[in-house]
């Protein structure tokens, strides 16, 4: 059904995107479905009341690991609404993976966390659900679970999966050991980051509906497909039974890509009562659900000539996962490629423990990675007395430092010169615990970001109707990042329509199969399987036109060439369309391609008291072809606040003892709130990238939380002095390093 | 939630009556506190008496000079009254202090008093603990208890109280006015409204069933700085990790009355004559602060997790008495 499509084998050196007459794309242009949201047209999957509605309230086993040996549901079916109290063999445990369609592990009666569902409680209102749910009782059979990572880390052992390739559990060259004997400057730091949970706004919701033995989901996803597959697996259907729509979706950051169990469970209830079931999770079963980021436990240990040279870069993590499970947090991802240094190796671990599902959280490796290893690096600087962005321009590599193959484009240098003057980085404080307003410590810190740039399977059907307007329809979501608006972008400026001239559906997988929403690379993949949809759409109505396509210009709804100008409605008969693809290729082999940024901030610390504010921040990117730099900058600033939460606030606390989550509410699950975060100032400079795709743009969305939260440690430690290696840097961490109180 | 009768009467003798024709009866105010804990399944009334119709959202002078604060005026209005803000600051901050802009537009100064603690434990009925079900065992002794209290423990249950305006209703010696549901009324001190957890946790405070509070009265405002000084997690919506309310006057250098209370860390908002009495007469000096801070904290225990509020309510209250008693406005 694929018309056309690109396959990235060498760089794409002419992009159409630079020739449009009128360009949007890399103007500030407001996200086009904003008026639907703040007017509350847009419906997020619960918010669809199909006739007959009735609710399901998932049921949480009580024990961290064991056996559910009886469930008494008379009290609750006495109850007045209450329809069914459902266990069901083909429920899952936890959330499905990323990507393929194997169902996740299936059953309700074994038990591998604490607050796993087991079951399902429907009646005709929430209220009256929940309030059942609360009256079924549970007995079962506890058995010795794992729930403390970092007491059990002698148990690690290498991680079963290299997820595609894409994770490298370990790499090696030179002689680490030999290296570290020799080097002049040594830091060798062992780091801890704790679990934590995405938290998006919309909390996992599913209304499940049969008619005539199909399935249509409406769901909370980032992958509407995959979510398909999976669930289709699940409930043994053909995949071409299920439709899953999520035209709209609360953020997911990663915590929405698998099927989760709150889908499931309302498909079989819906096929067992006869009627559509809504289940919507309470905030406190996305945190015990869903799925976290897992803790780490990382050493980080780097050597330097007396010059500042790297000749050592080792980083060893630790993480956790449930049994069985192959995701793992590749913390060595961006240590791979960062910074120069002979003598290298990388490695990753994994614990099994009885907590709920590890799985990817908003640029998973890099986050947490690169929290420590920026640290060290600026713990390196300290030791060499080099300012911080010097050590890491003297570590710049020429190419990959580990695999042979050159950069697609790197501009990390310019990032950090940039940054510092933007910053004022001159006339920052040299010496920690020196500067001092009042009460307060005020410190700076820099660090870099990297992040890598993917490039997968997309594909988007372009259509221009008969009278002139142009459809785009992918099953591609946008999860507030601004799919809808970039795409309807690319679209009306390699076809030359005025942008309210294009109608954009996403998340629907009747329509082209796209690559989803993780990982970054949304807006590119999606984004050029739509360019080579117009593409071919210009070659048509080049031809209808008589012209070569070449000679073709195409603005504001009109085709002019030499000698001709006729409005492209006249050319489309009833409608032309065209379904683009796009198809990795061995650009991906041949090239590394990463967007890097370089981030700036000024820290206060309470003398007294330990508390840290963030008082101002510059970050400077640079990630190809900006297509939106309203919505670019957005994802930044929404990156960078994820990074100062990692740094200082967020922990997902689970009791060592029974594997529960202590804080499983925003009441004490600390996201930061307003008040943390100030002005946030984003620069993406001018950079264009041929290798990776037509658009010549690099991913966004991930890249801002890479490396914040290390500018921000960094920035704690030159205001006080203190280093703290345990995240995230809450006050009673600090304390004992503040100085004392003047009476 | 489990399903419960509902009533919302037009005044107080109405609003006695069905708090006590039932079993199970309780006020609902605001709502912020009761009903998210309904929600839970840890509250489980059978019968909701709404007080919102009633005549009790007035701030009034008294005769003597102080302020008596109608049980439903919400938490955002009081930090906003501008007697307030003149006469009592430290009430104004305290509340300011606290929750977020939308919870204070619906939490009121009686619910506010009443609200239960914020144990993790307590939020979860998965969790034994001693105040949702007596005897069960406490899960924040041996357990992460960072937030809990240092002050006041027992054996049997270490929460702290949550509440920032209560705090500085014990700094100003605020009482509370009740109307019993035989038409009684009462009035006491919050020392005296709140009970320490010791063998029965489960029992916060010392109104009778069918209770209403109708107003907290404030003496004149004391002579002297006011000062709430809030330590939490992040910039708003969090918690205090320790909170210190602090009146204090001078005269030719030397400190002439000063009361302190204190949230975060004890079972009750905390106060400590002895240590306030310590201050009286005496200069100002970094080591009297750390005398009274030594008297603040003579009885304090920290469980693992929280062992950190020791030192960072000295830290705190030594530097909101130097702040005070300084020679800065
Ligand atoms: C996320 C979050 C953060 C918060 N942060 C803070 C904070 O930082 N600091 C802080 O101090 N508070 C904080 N709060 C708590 C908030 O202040 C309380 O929920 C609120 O004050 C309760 O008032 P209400 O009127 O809503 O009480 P309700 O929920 O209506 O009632 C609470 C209790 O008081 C009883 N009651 C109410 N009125 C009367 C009366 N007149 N007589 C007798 N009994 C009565 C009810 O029966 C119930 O038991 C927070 C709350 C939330 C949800
Ligand atoms: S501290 Fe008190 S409220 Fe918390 S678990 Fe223990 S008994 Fe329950």
């Amino acid at each position: 059904m694929t018309d056309v499509s690109v396959k990235m084998d060498a760089p794409f050196e002419q992009s159409l995107l630079d020739r449009s007459p009128v360009p949007t794309i890399g103007k500030e242009i407001a996200r086009i479905d904003g008026p639907r949201k703040v007017s509350g047209a847009a419906r997020y999957a619960a918010e669809h009341f199909p006739d007959g509605v009735v609710h399901g309230v998932l049921l949480r086993a009580p024990v961290g690991c064991g056996r559910i040996t009886a469930v008494d549901a008379t009290a609750a079916l006495a109850m007045p609404g209450v329809l069914a109290v459902i266990r069901d063999e083909r429920m899952i445990r936890n959330a499905g993976d990323f990507g393929g369609d194997a169902a996740p592990v299936q059953g309700v009666d074994e038990v591998a966390y604490f607050g796993q569902p087991i079951g399902l409680v429907v009646a005709d209102s929430l209220e009256r659900a929940r309030a059942a749910s609360l009256c079924v009782r549970v007995s079962f059979e506890s058995a010795p679970g794992v729930f403390d990572m970092m007491a059990a880390r002698d148990s690690a052992l290498p991680p079963t999966d290299d997820i595609f390739g894409l994770f490298l559990i370990h790499t090696e060259q030179g002689d680490v050991e030999r290296a570290a004997g020799e080097a002049k400057f040594l830091v060798d730091t062992i780091w801890e980051t704790p679990s934590q949970n995405h938290a998006a706004m919309e909390p996992h919701a599913s209304v499940a509906i049969w008619q005539e033995g199909r399935l249509t989901l409406h769901g909370s996803y980032q992958s509407p497909v995959v979510t398909r597959d999976q669930l289709a697996t699940v409930m043994g259907l053909p995949p071409s039974q299920v439709r899953v729509l999520s035209p709209f979706v609360g953020g997911g950051f990663g915590g929405k890509l698998g099927v989760m169990p709150e889908a499931v469970a309302a498909a079989i209830a819906a096929q067992q009562l006869g009627r559509p079931v809504k289940v919507v999770m309470s905030r406190q079963q996305v945190f015990e659900t869903t799925g976290r980021r897992p803790m780490t436990h990382q050493r980080v240990r780097l050597g330097a000539n007396r010059d500042g040279r790297l000749t050592l870069v080792q980083h060893e993590t630790i993480t956790d996962q449930l049994e069985g499970e192959v995701f793992f947090e590749p913390a060595g991802l961006a240590t791979h490629l960062l910074y120069a240094g002979e003598n290298r190796m990388v490695d990753h671990k994994v614990v099994r423990t009885n907590k709920q599902l590890a799985v990817s959280m908003r640029a998973p490796g890099e986050a947490v990675g690169l929290l420590t290893l920026e640290c060290a690096m600026d713990e390196l600087a300290e030791r060499l007395g080099l300012d911080p962005i010097e050590l890491r321009l003297l570590n710049e590599p020429e190419t990959h430092p580990e695999m042979d193959v050159p950069f697609s484009s790197r501009a990390l240098v310019d990032c950090f010169r940039q940054g510092a003057a933007r910053f004022g980085w001159e006339t920052r404080n040299t010496r920690p615990g020196q500067m001092r307003d009042g009460d307060w410590l005020i410190g700076q810190g820099v660090a870099a970001a990297a992040r890598g740039n993917l490039f997968g399977p997309s594909r988007v059907r372009a259509t221009i109707q008969g009278d002139g307007r142009v459809l785009v329809e992918t099953e591609m979501t946008d999860i507030g990042t601004g799919t809808y608006t970039i795409l309807a972008q690319i679209a009306a400026d390699l076809l030359g329509m005025p942008l309210e001239q294009v109608e954009v559906r996403l998340g629907d997988t009747n329509d082209p199969r796209s690559a989803g929403s993780g990982g970054s690379w949304g807006a590119t993949t999606s984004g050029s399987a739509l360019y080579a949809a117009c593409a071919e759409l210009r070659a048509r109505l080049a031809a209808a036109a008589g012209v070569p396509v070449e000679a073709v210009t195409l603005a504001n709804g009109v085709l002019t060439a030499p000698g001709i100008s006729r409005p492209i409605s006249e050319l489309v008969g009833n409608g032309l369309s065209v379904e683009g693809a796009t198809e990795p290729g061995e650009s991906n082999q041949r090239f590394n391609q990463t967007s890097y940024g370089a981030h700036f901030c000024e820290v206060r610390v309470h003398a007294v008291t330990g508390e840290v504010r963030v008082l101002r921040w510059t970050s400077v990117f640079a990630a190809g072809r900006i297509l939106n730099l309203q919505t670019a900058i957005s994802q930044a600033i929404g990156g960078v606040v994820f990074g100062i939460g990692g740094a200082l606030t967020e922990e997902l606390v689970h009791d060592p003892r029974t594997g529960k989550i202590v804080n499983r509410d925003l009441g004490e699950y600390h996201v930061p709130a307003h008040a943390d975060i100030p002005a946030i100032d984003i620069q993406f400079l001018e950079e264009r990238d041929p290798v990776a795709n037509p658009l010549h743009a690099k991913g966004v969305g991930e890249l801002g939380v890479c490396g914040a939260g290390a500018a921000v440690a960094n920035a704690v430690y030159n205001a006080t002095g203190v280093r703290v290696r345990q995240f995230p840097i809450t006050l009673d961490k600090l304390l004992p390093g503040l100085p004392p109180v003047a009476g | 939630m489990i399903a419960f009768d509902y009533i919302r009467p037009a005044d107080e003798t109405a609003a006695l009556h069905a708090a006590t024709e039932r079993p199970g009866a309780r006020f609902i105010a605001g709502g912020t506190n009761l009903l998210d804990l309904m929600k839970l399944g840890i509250e489980r009334p059978r019968y909701l008496v709404d007080i919102g119709a009633l005549d009790l959202r007035e701030v009034t002078e008294t005769s003597e000079g102080g302020l008596r604060i109608g049980a439903l005026v919400t938490n955002a209005a009081l930090a906003a009254h501008p007697l307030v803000r003149q006469r009592y600051p430290v009430l104004s901050q305290a509340i300011l202090a606290g929750a977020s802009g939308q919870l204070r537009n619906k939490a009121t100064t009686g619910g506010n008093l009443l609200q239960r603690t914020r144990c993790y434990f307590f939020y979860d009925p998965a969790s034994p603990c001693n105040k949702r079900e007596p005897g069960a065992g406490c899960s924040a002794i041996g357990g992460f208890n960072r937030i809990m209290a240092i002050l006041g423990t027992s054996a049997h249950c270490i929460a702290s109280h949550p509440s920032d305006m209560a705090v500085a209703m014990r700094a100003l010696d605020a009482r509370v006015e009740t109307r019993l549901p035989d038409g009684q009324t009462s009035s006491r001190t919050l020392e005296a409204l709140y009970r320490l957890p010791g063998e029965t946790p489960h029992v916060d405070h010392r109104l009778a069933p069918g209770e209403l509070i109708t107003a907290v009265v404030l003496p004149p405002p004391p002579a002297g700085r006011q000062s709430y000084r809030k330590v939490r997690d992040r910039a708003s919506y969090a918690f205090a990790l320790v909170s210190v309310a602090a009146v204090v006057s001078m005269r030719e250098g030397r400190i002439t009355e000063a009361t302190l209370a204190f949230g975060g860390v004890g079972t009750m908002p905390w106060r400590n004559r002895k240590a306030e009495a310590l201050l009286i007469g005496q200069a100002p000096s970094a080591a009297l602060f750390e005398r009274c801070a030594d008297a603040v904290l003579a009885e304090a225990t920290g469980h693992g997790g929280n062992d950190f509020k020791i030192p960072l309510l000295r830290r705190t209250l030594v530097a909101s008495l130097a702040k005070l008693t300084g020679g800065e406005p």
